[in-house]
Formats: C-alpha cells, structure tokens, sequence
C-alpha cells in the first residue's frame, strides 16, 4: 500500500470546494461581522462594539486570526468589512469565506499528519491510510466547518499538533500549542486537565531531582503562560469586559436545540413529569425551541456551579488513572483522559451546543487506530454523535447531502475496522438495535409526521427524538468507555493496554524519538 | 467489503446531491430557457393532453417551444413525474401558464425526480454490472470499478447539473450489458429495449447488442434453434416496442409522425460547437454553403455506418465479453464522431462502456473520461457548472490514482507519457480560456479549440480501440 495521504487532502478538498453553494448558518455572519470589526475598528473597541447582535465572543488570538483574513478580503470585496453592513453575502463574499476555512484546513491537515506520525503509524499501513480518512473526510467537520460554517478545522489542527508533540514527548512545544489554542478558541479549556496532569506527571515529576523539578516547573509555565499574556496583554484595560464576553452565563443551561447530553435528559424528564403531575408551565416551554432559558417545572432547576461540580467530579477518575499509569502506556491513556474529558464537558457543562462533540469525535480518531476495544466504543458514539449534527443541517436541500455523506462515512468507518482488525470482534445485538434505531428517526421526521398529520402540532418533536436518542448513546458511551478506560472489564474484554496493536504502537514511538 | 460498497454507494449520492445545489440550464434566461424547461413542459404536456396528442402540433402543443422528442418511455416518464408534481404544486404544471416557472420550491422537486431515478436505476443498475464483471472474469474489482463509476463527473454534472435523465436509459443499458456478460441474451434484449425506448440516443450503442447476438443465433449448430432463438429474441423486442407504442399505433400517421419527432433531419448536422468531425472539417470547409441538411444525413449515415462496420464485423465473428465492450465503445465512439445532430452530451454514452473498460486499460480509459468531461466544458461554463466540472474532475482523477497505486504496476512508458501531455493541454486549455478573453472577431474561439482537440482525441481512441479489438488476446 503506497502513502494516500495527499490523495486524500486532495479529495477531501474537492468536496470542500463542492460544498461552497450550499446553506451556510448564521455563523457565516458572526465571521464576516467579525472581520467587520477587527478590520474598521481599534483594538480596543473590539469587545465593546456592539452593532450586530453576534458580538466578538472568541479569545484575542481568533480576533487577530479575523484581522489577518481582512487584509486578504479588502481585496475581494471591502464592502463586506463594513460593520454596519448586517447580513451582507455577496458571491465574493461567500467564495472568501468559505475559502478561507478550506485554506486555514491546512493546519488541520499538517495535525493530522504529525499526530498519525507520533502514534507510530507507518504511512504505507492500512491504519495510516484509515487514520488519514477518518480525520481528513471527517464528515463531522464536513458539516460543521464546510455546510453550517465555523472555523473548527485548524483549531482542530492546533490540538492534533500538541497531542502529536506530547506523545513525542517535546512537552515544552505541547504546551505552547495547546495555550496558543486556549487562546483561539476557549471551549478547549475542557481539555486542560488532561494536558496539565500528563505535563506534570511525566515531565515535571519526572525529572531526576527537586531542582531539575522546579526548573522544569518554571519552564513550563512560562511556555504556557506566554502565549496568554500576548494574547490578553493588549486589552488588560478592560479585562472584565473581555471576560463578560467570553464566559455569557446569562445564556441558559440548554442550546435552543438540546445538545445530546444528560440534561436534554432531564429536560425531557421534566417534561415528561409535568405532563404526567399536571403541572401548569409556567411562561416559556422548554420545546418551543426558540427560547434560551429553560424553567424547569418539576425537577429542581440547574444553576451554573451544579454543572460545573458535576462536570469536574467525572473528570477526576480518568485523571487519577493517568496519574498513576505507568509511563509506557501514558500516550494511551492520555488519549483516553483527553476523549473523557472532554465527553465529561459535553455531558454535564453549561449551555453546551451540539458541535461540541466534534472534540470528543476527533480525539477518538486517533484511538480508533491503535485499539479495536476503544474502536468499537468510538464507532457507536460516532453513530449518535454525527447523528446528533443534523439539526444544523435544517435546510431542506441538504436532507440527501447529509443523510448520504453520513452514511458513506459510517459505512467507510465500518469496512476499515475490520480491515485493521482482521479479528474485531463485532457489536452486542443491544448496541446494534440501538445503532438501527437511528434509521427510525429520519422515516418519522419525513415520512411518518406528515401521514400522522403530527408535522404541525408537534414541530419540534424530530428535534427533540434526535437529541434523546443520541443522548441515550452518548451517556452509554461515557459510562462504558469511562469503566474500560479505567479498567474495569466484563466479559471477554481485554484489558487496555493488553492488546498487541497498542503496545508496539507505543513501543514504535519510542524509536521514532 | 459490502460496507466500502455502500460507502461508495452513498458517495456517489452525496456528490450527486451535492451538484443539485448548483444552476441548471437555462435557469433565469427566458424565453426559451433550457433542458430543465423542456423536462418541465413535458411533464406539462403529458399531465394536461391526451396520449395521441403528445408528438402532434396543436394549439395546446406548440411543438417550437420544447417540443416533445424523446421516445414514448421518456413521455411516460415525464407524465408520471407530472402527476407526483401536479398533487405537489398545480402551478408546476399548468397548461400554458407554467411556461419557464421557476422557484426553489421546483427545483427542489426537479433534482429530486433525478436523485430519485440515480438511486432507483442508474446506481443498482451499475452496481449489478460490476457484480456481473467480477463473476465473469472471476476476478475482485468491484470496489475499485464502482467507485470510479459513481464518482465519474460527466454523467453527473448533465445529469443533476445540467439537468436531464441520461441516468435512466444509461442505467437500463448497463443492465442490458450485463445480461449479455453472464449470457441472459432474452433479459439483455427486453432491457436494451427499454433504453431504446427511453432515448434514441442508444441507438449509438445498439449495432454491437445487434451483431452479438446475431452471431449468437448464427452460431447455432442446427437451424432449429437458430431459428427458435432469433424469433425469441426478436419477439421480445418488438412485443416491448409494441406495448410502448400502443398509443400511437392506430394509424401509420400517428406512428410516422412520432418517429419525425425523434430524428429531426431540419435541425442541421451540429447546433453547438461539439467535438465531432464535422464541426472539425466546418472551420475549414463550411459544410452547410455546399451541401443540403438532407445530403448531409446521407452523407453522415454513410460515414457512420462504415465507421462502426470493422468493429461490429469483429464482434460477429469473435464473440468475447471484452470485445464486446470494446465494440459499445468503438461504435459509440463512431456514431459521436460522425453521424448527424450530436449534441456534446452524447459522448457520455460512449463514456458508459469506458467506465468498464478501466479495469483492462486503466491509463487510457481514465484519459478518455476525462477528455469526455473536457469536451462538454463549454456547455457545463454556460450553465454556471465550470467551477464544479473541474473540481470534480480533478478529484476523480485523485480517486482513480487511490485505487492505480495500491497495489497494481504502473503502466507501459508511451501511454503515461501521452496522458502527461493531454493532462497538460487541457489544463492550460481552460487556464487560457479563463483569462485571455476570445478576440471580437472569433467569439467561439475557445469552444473551438476545445472541441478540436477533444476532437483529435477521440479519432485517437477511436482508432486505438479498433486496434486493441483485433489484437485482443483477453476472452
């Protein structure tokens, strides 16, 4: 097998391009007005200009990513870089943008392939061609980054970069790329846990002795803490107005749609509750879809510090175990701490939106390469999960777009599974129902609601079937994956760690060094 | 292996939907529009008028504006699609006021109607010949031929860009093919009929089905059954033309008058600059100052039948599955390079055997697709679709070397190297077309300049297939 992997940059590019005319979100708004912004105004009206309703809510780093790409687009078309020009899309308008995340997608590209390297991956091997189309086709990102429209592609790149630099043990650069993306985009602050335990565990503690420690210590912080300084330096004036806009608690403790997570669970469940108690909704409904703040009716209400509690205890064990795992299997089980925080953040954190699980997919991945267990585990949560993205997808053109591009990539992901595990053992009958059970929702959605004549008297009902049923999977995956991971096995089970691939994976990396 | 299959499968459905997104032909240029008018107002014509009255002129059927000319299954077609748009929106089709209707809501439905007969016909249909290629040649290249077949950018740019059916008829004859690779001459026979009767276009396609089977019958060892065959087969033909054409079969006039419709002689020997020889030998010698459209029929009937003789005879006396194939492309190839009214959209059904004949000659049938993608770029720029014709083209080429490198050697020296240069004209071809503006004096110039040299590269590949049927050693 010859290396694909530019074939498939290649080919992933040309359906990037494709995709251009499609529907993109309000999102593709938020961008231009925010290249309006860091493109008209001074630095320090940045995060107080408030003309349109999508105000600049991203790290100082991202602001000055936008700055960077309109001194490209004054050349394209100035008009969209005026910020009093709401809503403007013109053709050139539209090709930039969209041009400019397939553009940025390179970093993503050169994380992918320094990660595929780290793990040991030769690039002649099926794994190495099966990493590089999961992560280069990813349809998540597809959807996300190349439909709906964001920028999640060479963040994405920046977090592969790091994770390939810390299984490569350069912990100094690790930690500079992942506060460099701290400061891009916050939401990865998730991750920092993980990151922080490995550096502390296997860099700081493990130098020869205290002095060599705190000299360690010292270096990384200051690696890590540079890039903040630069980046928050400028506006050290008005720290707490940046900070009001990076962290809105006012938003409610739900998306308008309900990311697959515990509390669509407990939403539904107060629903459900007030239905069967009779309770009177008070003023807004949690389903009208529309409204942000969600009143609970019967169950006690959510406030920020539960979530944040919450989300910080689950973390806790995966962190220990990294802990205290030995250092020939750390990589692994970094991965594994990266994927459960991260499934923790999304599972129990504040106002979560769906896109989120993208951090816990691609992570995953790299899992998916070098152990069929975590494989079976990542190819059940990528079956609700992806799911879980079509809501973004609302238009009615892209219904074929996304239910086939969905189903080439699960079908994709099936057939290299057993091509990298010649002996992979298969799903229970349980998982499988479970996985068949998604094809019910889009026959209701299209077909069933309009015959039941249900279509107009419960809109939000397909919404709200996607988001329960892929919570459901979502929760099995966390809980399942979280006991394997830590090492409690039922069945015949190996193990983590046990299984050959892993190891000499690990052992690979070592030569690489 | 069954889920890289559907993998394949739902990629080819995605890109299909994909290139739905983009403009059609036609879209906002009244008063004539384009093809996805003319599907449009056949769909209007067959919902509102009587069978009869569908090829006739009339008051309610003006036969100038996107007159019906496609045989009586592609009317069946376009009445059946009517009627799911009728009960979807009555504006849709209503008679006379539905002229050049367009909003979102139609073209939804319109690149709907085609997905919907990608997924029905053309995919399945494909999908079994593959199958049928690997079991008769006993080898595994299903994955490899189906993903290229799926991906291939022209049939997909026409159909779900452009806007038309190709997909249909082109589907009924792959499975009419693969009937005749595992031997099923009756069900090769019904199904080459359907396509006949879908678009007469197949007719390019029809002498080597013809010889084949002939030779078929001929090789019988007693008359008997030689006689009992052919009538079998000729049976199941002309029963299927008869039911189709039960409408129009009540008088000789009737009848007449649809086949009038189908080869319309007054439309001339080419609209479009297409990359046939004739619109070649035109820029030196203009044809229509020196010969009658009539003479000219004769003269296009008469180059083109001797075009496609050698290969058709070879087929007759040396019955290969690979020859046979060869043939579907030999003849396709002729009847695009020398018979009269060929639109640019035809080449693709002589891009259909092609596609099958990648799995023996790899190098030169992916050229030949690509020049065949090449060739209709001045129709595919017209309609809004250059950006995605050679994006998606570009990709193809990508996923056909996925599949080249893994594994197989790679090619003789002079083919490669003749690929270079081609790759190289036509890539500085659409460069020069994109920023030197054509002079004031030669407007079409570079419809031209891509039409001769796909031109030059059919005649090419016409001769080199004729070569690799005589010499063909594969059974």
């Amino acid at each position: 097998m010859k290396d694909l992997f530019w074939h498939l940059v290649g080919i992933a590019t040309g359906l990037k391009i494709l995709l251009i005319p499609a529907y993109h979100s309000t999102d593709f708004e938020v961008h231009r007005n925010w290249l309006a912004i860091t493109h008209s105004l001074p630095l320090e009206r940045w995060y107080v200009e408030a003309t349109s309703e999508w105000t600049l809510d991203y790290p100082p780093f991202f602001a000055h990513f936008e700055w960077m790409l309109s001194q490209v687009a004054k050349y394209v078309d100035p008009r969209m870089l005026e910020v009093q020009n709401l809503n403007y899309e013109s053709k050139g308008t539209v090709y930039f943008q969209r041009l400019s995340v397939i553009a940025t997608d390179m970093v993503y590209v050169l994380g992918v392939r320094s990660c595929l390297g780290s793990l040991g991956l030769a690039r002649d091997t099926q794994q190495h061609f099966a990493g590089s189309m999961l992560l280069l086709l990813n349809v998540g990102l597809l959807f996300v980054d190349h439909i709906h429209f964001q920028y999640n592609g060479f963040l994405f790149g920046i977090l592969l970069l790091s994770i390939g630099a810390l299984i490569r043990q350069r912990f100094l650069w690790s930690a500079f790329a992942f506060a460099v993306l701290l400061n891009f985009k916050h939401i990865f602050l998730y991750m920092a846990p993980a990151f922080g335990v490995y550096l502390l565990r296997f860099y700081c503690l493990e130098q020869a002795n205290v002095v060599s420690t705190v000299a360690a210590l010292v270096k990384l912080l200051a690696v890590g803490l540079t890039p903040f300084a630069v980046s928050f330096g400028p506006f050290w004036q008005q720290l707490p107005q940046v900070f009001s806009r990076l962290f809105p608690f006012k938003r409610g403790l739900t998306h308008a749609y309900w990311a697959p997570n515990f509390w669509a669970l407990y939403n539904t469940a107060d629903k459900v509750a007030a239905g069967v108690l009779k309770v009177q909704d008070t003023g807004t409904s949690t389903t009208s879809g529309l409204v942000q703040e969600v009143r609970h009716s019967v169950l006690p209400a959510i406030t920020p510090p539960v979530t944040f509690a919450l989300t910080v205890l689950f973390m806790l064990p995966i962190l220990v175990k990294l802990f205290r795992s030995p250092k020939n299997q750390s990589p692994l089980v970094f991965l594994r701490a990266v994927v459960l925080c991260g499934c923790s953040s999304f599972v129990f954190g504040w106002h979560v939106h769906e896109k989120a699980i993208l951090m816990v997919l691609i992570p995953l991945c790299l899992l998916t390469l070098v152990n069929r267990e975590d494989a079976r585990y990542a190819y059940i949560l990528g079956i609700a999960g992806y799911f879980s993205l079509f809501p973004l997808l609302f238009d009615a053109d892209l219904y074929i777009p996304r239910y086939s591009l969905y189903m080439s990539y699960v079908a994709m992901l099936y057939g290299q599974l057993y091509r990298i595990f010649p002996n992979f053992r298969g799903f229970h009958a349980l998982e499988w129902l479970y996985m068949l059970g998604f094809l019910a929702i889009p026959l209701y959605e299209h077909l069933l609601s309009f015959l039941l004549h249900l279509d107009k008297r419960l809109p939000f009902l397909p919404l709200l079937l996607t988001s329960v049923y892929s919570a459901l999977g979502v929760l099995y995956f966390f809980g399942a994956y979280y006991l394997y991971a830590l090492g409690f096995s039922w069945g015949k089970v190996t193990p983590p760690g046990a299984s050959s691939s892993s190891t000499s994976a690990v052992k690979r990396k070592r030569k690489t060094k | 292996m069954k889920s890289e299959i559907l993998a394949a499968a739902f990629l080819g459905l995605a890109v299909r939907s994909i290139i739905s997104l983009y403009p059609y032909s036609g879209l906002d240029s009244p008063p004539m529009h384009g093809d996805y008018e003319a599907q449009r107002h056949w769909q209007e014509v067959t919902v509102n008028l009587e069978v009869g009255e569908w090829y006739t002129n009339s008051s309610d059927n003006d036969l100038l504006y996107w007159g019906l000319d496609y045989p009586p299954l592609t009317a069946y077609h376009s009445y059946l699609v009517g009627r799911v748009a009728k009960s979807m929106d009555p504006r849709f089709v209503k008679l006379h006021q539905s002229r050049g209707f367009q909003s979102k809501e139609h073209k939804r439905f319109m690149r709907a109607t085609v997905v919907t007969a990608d997924v029905l016909i053309y995919l399945p249909a494909i999908l079994f010949l593959v199958y049928c290629i690997d079991k008769t040649f006993k080898s595994d290249d299903k994955l490899f031929l189906f993903t290229l077949t799926v991906a291939y950018p022209g049939q997909i740019l026409i159909d779900n860009g452009h806007f038309q059916y190709n997909n249909i008829s082109l589907g009924f004859a792959a499975v009419a093919v693969a009937a005749i690779l595992r031997r099923r001459f009756y069900t090769a026979s019904f199904f080459f009929a359907l396509a006949l009767n879908y678009k007469q276009m197949e007719l390019y396609h029809s002498l080597p089905f013809f010889a084949f089977l002939l030779g078929e019958c001929v090789s019988q060892k007693r008359f008997a059954s030689f006689v009992a065959k052919i009538s079998r087969i000729a049976a199941i033909v002309l029963t299927t033309f008869a039911i189709l054409w039960f409408p129009w079969l009540k008088s000789l006039q009737a009848a007449l008058q649809v086949l009038h419709r189908l080869f319309p002689v007054a439309r001339g020997v080419f609209e479009d600059k297409v990359a046939n020889i004739w619109c070649a030998v035109n820029v030196i010698w203009k044809l229509k100052k020196h010969l009658l459209n009539d003479q000219m029929a004769l003269v296009c009937i008469g180059c083109t039948l001797l075009a496609a003789l050698p290969t058709n005879v070879l087929l007759f006396r040396r019955r290969t599955k690979v020859a046979f194939l060869l043939a579907l492309f030999n003849t396709s190839l002729a009847f695009f390079l020398f018979s009269f009214q060929v639109h640019e959209k035809t080449i693709l059904l002589a891009a259909l055997p092609s596609l099958f004949l990648l799995k023996w000659w790899p190098y030169e049938m992916v050229l030949f697709l690509e020049v065949s993608v090449f060739s209709m770029l001045p129709l595919l720029s017209r309609d809004e679709l250059l950006v995605p014709a050679v994006v998606s083209t570009l990709t193809f080429h990508l996923l056909f070397k996925c599949f080249y490198l893994n594994g197989r050697q790679s090619d003789e020296f002079p083919v490669r190297y003749l690929a270079n240069i081609s790759s190289i004209l036509m890539t500085l071809i659409v460069g020069a077309s994109l920023t030197i503006p054509a002079p004031s004096r030669f407007p079409d110039l570079w419809p031209l300049v891509v039409s001769v040299i796909s031109c030059g590269h059919f005649v090419l590949f016409f001769l080199w297939g004729n070569f690799q049927q005589f010499t063909c050693k594969i059974s």
